[in-house]
């Protein structure tokens, strides 16, 4: 699997996905810088987490005019995986390629520790070595990651099972004590329309190496590596 | 501003009249606003250092693997694998009671830019904070800004926070400290110095514009507070964490070309400091017009440029001929990069603006005329020593006190809004371990980093606490299983001027240089902060120790979770003192006695063996003994690993609170999976090494046969911020 790194003018959590990607496929994943307007020939585009453009506007909103942003809708539309991470996830929802929204956290404070994440279907490239139901840990790291979308938005996601992960108890219970930051239906990770673009807010990158804690984040990375192999 | 410039102005600017006479002297009539400006901030007590440097000198700064100790921007070790570690940890002090949001993230940001500024990208924030009562109604304003300001800067710039101490106490009320701590990573070969050099050589402004924010910081931070600090807000800059992080991925891609000869961040004194400090060290002269300075506002003067403290600037000299390569890097992350002056052989420093010429000063006589003061001090009184006591309270009901009152309960309120893991190589988050562990990316190798001071102990004993801050920060290093490296210190202090507390800076700084020698850990960079005090009453002497140490195998760093069946092995020696102890302040309600000695030879000769143990894989958890003593330190660990534990009685010729709350020095509290190695190991090396009881799946049963229940603990560990900060 080759894979292709977007780096925008903020973005700070490229190398530790690098990290995973590496790890996973054996290959240096490219990077991309927000100005190209086009993209290496690759199997993934990567959003990274970070606060691209300071996040001073809405967090994502101005990295998704970037003129690199036609290319990677382009590439969605011709069925490209895409995988956003944090503010990834937060770039794709401003650029229209998933639908709802990131509001401040709940609490109204950033919130980094450890979440635990409920797999809500295991039969896509992003998921496939979990099991549907599994649950595991994953860092978050988040100012900004409360879920939001319409009720009826939520409804379609929910029926088309397009809600990757959800927040929920070590022991998989999904319940409001179990939610960080107040997501819509305990929200954590979305699909597009052909579950080939996930968005989510914590960081399985930062958990592929036993030293640092675990390696729960590691299916995510393996999965896609045999998925889109060449 | 047309100010006519004379004494009574200079003294406004605190120049006081010796030190205006001898402005005059060295440049021979009335210096113009702009010259009477430079002389001001370099001359006062932040920048020079009048009070302090003759003291600094006495703290050791060298050892083999000491590649640049004070005098740079920060400090730099070798660490091996052709890798230097660089670290250095600097106040905030004044700007964050002000104004706690921005004087936290800009102290963050400052202490970001010493260190990337010499060629190493930042791995690691930490801080030491010290805030007032949190009865005190402005307390928890304070906190929450400067928390919410450490994370605000720390995780937009992508560097992790590992690491810190919190403290309260009444004597912060009107002077809370925040000193922050960068380490980062460069290689042995690529190190950045600021000693400009080649005459002709353009000198390049980068970074964000200037504007009239934090004119005269450094001068603020050179005074006491009174009553219209308020008053002083303008003074207080303004972070932008993500202009920050262009520059710091600008500066390592300029880095990793030969375009640079000489690099300074502008940090205290802007671009005053950062041209004096990069001409003067390298004997040249510099000529510097600010009709070129990128400016945010309009109509700004040659003074306000000079004494803007405007953050996210960088001043460099780069070869000519590079320097198409080098704007080009700096517009690719869309940065103002300007050519505002020129080397030259003048050995002077002049300013032109608008065609005028608003400065000319020789740099030599700025430089070493500088005021030097050796200013009186007495020799601290020492409190008598603390005579018998008796637990009202008992062994359950203290702990459950002690681990709920502010000093010692957990700091995840905090550390939890701060990104710990952005890098990926964070093997110990906070509160793990006693030290944070962060592993060198593409290395084996860690760093291991903490920060530490018992201000109590070194308002009682200002020698034995600053003896016992450098020697807590060895042991935290030592109980992670690292090699402890080199220091760099934040000595935050009252008012020189007063002869008492200059006793107490002196008295410190011996009892830091004796430990220094003592643990083979010097000194290589560092940061005075005087002058903390609001209406007359100065803080608890404060000289913050920032320690790092190395791990040649990430693997090999333990925390402080033990497994159940874990044995707990108490090493060192136990005389059960109270002096200045958390458990006579918090249940006798007195701040009394001496604080514990501290005995260096037993100090190194007890960490040596548990370095040696970790490394021989005795141990599966290592805790030192500090704050509140053995008992709240089985708690930490049962904690930690979310396990419980059943203790032993101590000794019968110590009374039970003293065994169990007493402060001595030079312990950990090991766990391990082979006690009959551990102790056998411990007696060869003549160390005492005692079975306090054994780690069990749940509930910490005490020696009296009181068990206290897992979420019991767990909720007096917890409940304090929780509150607090929901009320």
């Amino acid at each position: 699997m080759k894979a292709a790194i977007v780096i925008f003018p903020g973005t700070n959590r490229e190398r530790d996905v690098a990290i995973a990607l590496k790890n996973a496929t054996g290959n240096q994943p490219a990077m991309v810088w927000h100005g190209e307007t086009s993209l290496p020939g690759t199997d993934l585009v990567v959003l990274p987490g970070g606060f691209s453009h300071g996040d001073y506007l809405r967090c994502g909103a101005m990295a998704a005019q970037s003129p690199i942003m036609p290319a990677i809708r382009r590439f969605a539309a011709q069925g490209g995986h895409i995988l956003g991470i944090c503010n990834g996830f937060q770039i794709l929802t401003e650029a229209g390629l998933l639908p709802g929204a990131l509001l401040r956290n709940a609490g109204l404070r950033f919130i980094s520790r450890d979440c635990h994440l409920r797999v809500e279907r295991a039969d896509t490239a992003f998921t496939r070595h979990y099991q549907r139901g599994q649950v595991f840990r994953a860092p978050m790291a988040h100012g900004d990651g409360n879920y939001f979308a319409e009720p009826e938005i939520v409804s379609m996601l929910e029926g088309e099972g397009r809600i990757a992960f959800r927040y929920a108890t070590p022991d998989g219970k999904v319940d409001p004590a179990a939610n960080p930051n107040g997501s819509v239906a305990s929200i954590a990770g979305i699909f597009s329309a052909n579950l080939r673009v996930l968005g989510l807010m914590p960081h399985p990158e930062n958990l592929v190496d036993p030293l640092m804690g675990g390696t729960d984040g590691k299916p995510l990375f393996d999965g896609l590596t045999e998925a889109l192999a060449a | 501003m047309n100010a006519i410039v004379d004494a009574s102005l200079a003294k406004s600017f605190g120049l006081n009249a010796e030190e205006y006479a001898r402005v005059l002297a060295i440049i021979g009539r009335t210096p113009s606003l702009t010259e009477l400006g430079i002389f001001s901030v370099m001359w006062s007590e932040h920048c020079s250092y009048k009070s302090s440097r003759v003291w600094l000198r006495e703290l050791p700064t060298s050892a083999p693997w000491v590649i640049h100790g004070p005098g740079e921007n920060a400090g730099v070790v070798d660490i091996g694998d052709g890798l230097a570690a660089i670290f250095k940890m600097e106040s905030h002090n004044h700007p964050s009671f002000i104004e706690p949001y921005q004087g936290a993230a800009t102290g963050v940001g400052g202490i970001l830019r010493d260190v990337f500024t010499m060629g190493a990208r930042p791995v690691a924030n930490l801080n030491a904070l010290r805030f007032g009562r949190p009865e005190n109604p402005v307390t928890k304003r304070v906190v929450d800004g400067v928390v919410r300001g450490i994370g605000g800067y720390g995780n937009c710039v992508g560097v992790p926070t590992v690491g810190g101490e919190v403290n309260f106490h009444p004597a912060y009320d009107g002077n809370p400290l925040v000193n922050a701590m960068t380490v980062g990573i460069a290689h042995t070969d690529k190190i950045f110095l600021s000693a400009a050099a080649g005459v002709g050589n353009p000198v390049v402004y980068v970074g964000s514009r200037t504007g009239r924010d934090g004119i005269h910081g450094a001068t603020m931070a050179s005074a006491e507070f009174d009553a219209d600090s308020d008053a002083k807000r303008p003074t207080v800059q303004v972070g932008d964490p993500f202009t920050e992080k262009l520059l710091i991925e600008a500066c390592l891609e300029l880095m990793a070309t030969d375009a640079i000869i000489a690099i300074q961040d502008m940090g205290a004194a802007g671009l005053t400091s950062s041209s004096v400090e990069m001409a003067g060290k390298g004997e040249v002269g510099i000529e510097l017009d600010l009709d070129s300075c990128p400016q945010r506002e309009t109509g700004m003067t040659a003074y306000e440029m000079m004494l803007s403290e405007s953050q996210e600037r960088m001043l460099m000299v780069l070869r000519p001929d590079r320097q198409d390569l080098a704007r080009k890097i700096f517009e690719k992350w869309e940065l103002d990069f300007a050519v505002i002056g020129h080397l030259t052989d003048t050995g002077r420093i002049v300013i032109k603006h608008q065609g005028r010429t608003e400065a000319d000063i020789p740099l030599a006589p700025l430089a070493d005329q500088a005021p030097l003061y050796r200013r009186p001090y007495t020799e601290p009184v020492l409190p008598a020593s603390l005579g018998e006591t008796t637990d009202p309270l008992g062994l359950k009901d203290g702990l459950l006190k002690l681990i709920a009152c502010p000093d010692l309960c957990s700091r995840a309120w905090i550390t939890d809004q701060y990104d710990s893991t952005v890098g990926g190589q964070t093997v110990k988050r906070p509160g793990a371990a006693d030290a944070a562990v962060v592993r060198i990316e593409g290395s084996t190798r860690a760093l291991a980093l903490t920060t530490d001071c018992t201000p109590r102990y070194c308002a009682a004993d200002p020698r034995s606490g600053g003896a016992q801050a450098v020697a807590e920060a060895w042991r935290n290093l030592t109980a992670v299983g690292a090699r402890p490296l080199a220091v760099t210190d934040n000595l935050n202090f009252g008012n020189p001027e007063k002869p008492e507390i200059m006793g107490q800076f002196v008295a410190a700084i011996q009892g830091m240089a004796e430990a220094c020698r003592a643990l083979d850990f010097p000194v290589v960079s560092g940061n005075v902060s005087l002058y903390n005090e609001t209406q007359g009453t100065g803080i608890l002497p404060t000289p913050a120790i920032g320690g790092l140490g190395v791990l040649d195998d990430a693997a090999d760093a333990v925390g402080i979770a033990p497994s159940a069946g874990d044995t707990l092995i108490l090493i060192g020696i136990t005389l059960g003192h109270l002096g200045q102890s958390l458990w006579l302040r918090e249940i006798l309600g007195q701040e009394a006695g001496a604080p514990p000695p501290v005995d260096l030879v037993a100090e190194r000769q007890t960490g040596d063996f548990i370095r040696a143990a970790i490394r021989n894989a005795d141990v599966s958890a290592c805790h030192d003994i500090s704050d509140g003593g053995v008992l709240v330190a089985v708690a930490e660990m049962v904690l930690a690993g979310s396990v419980g534990a059943v203790l032993n009685p101590g000794p019968a010729d110590i009374a039970p609170h003293a065994f169990w709350f007493g402060e001595d020095q030079a312990r950990y509290l090991v766990a391990t999976g082979n006690p009959t190695a551990l102790r056998r190991a411990a007696g060869a090396a003549g160390l005492p090494a005692r079975v306090l009881g054994r780690a069990e799946k749940s509930g910490l049963t005490l020696p009296n046969g009181v068990t206290i229940s897992e979420a019991a603990l767990r909720e007096a560990h917890t409940c304090f911020f929780r509150d607090w900060m929901t009320t």
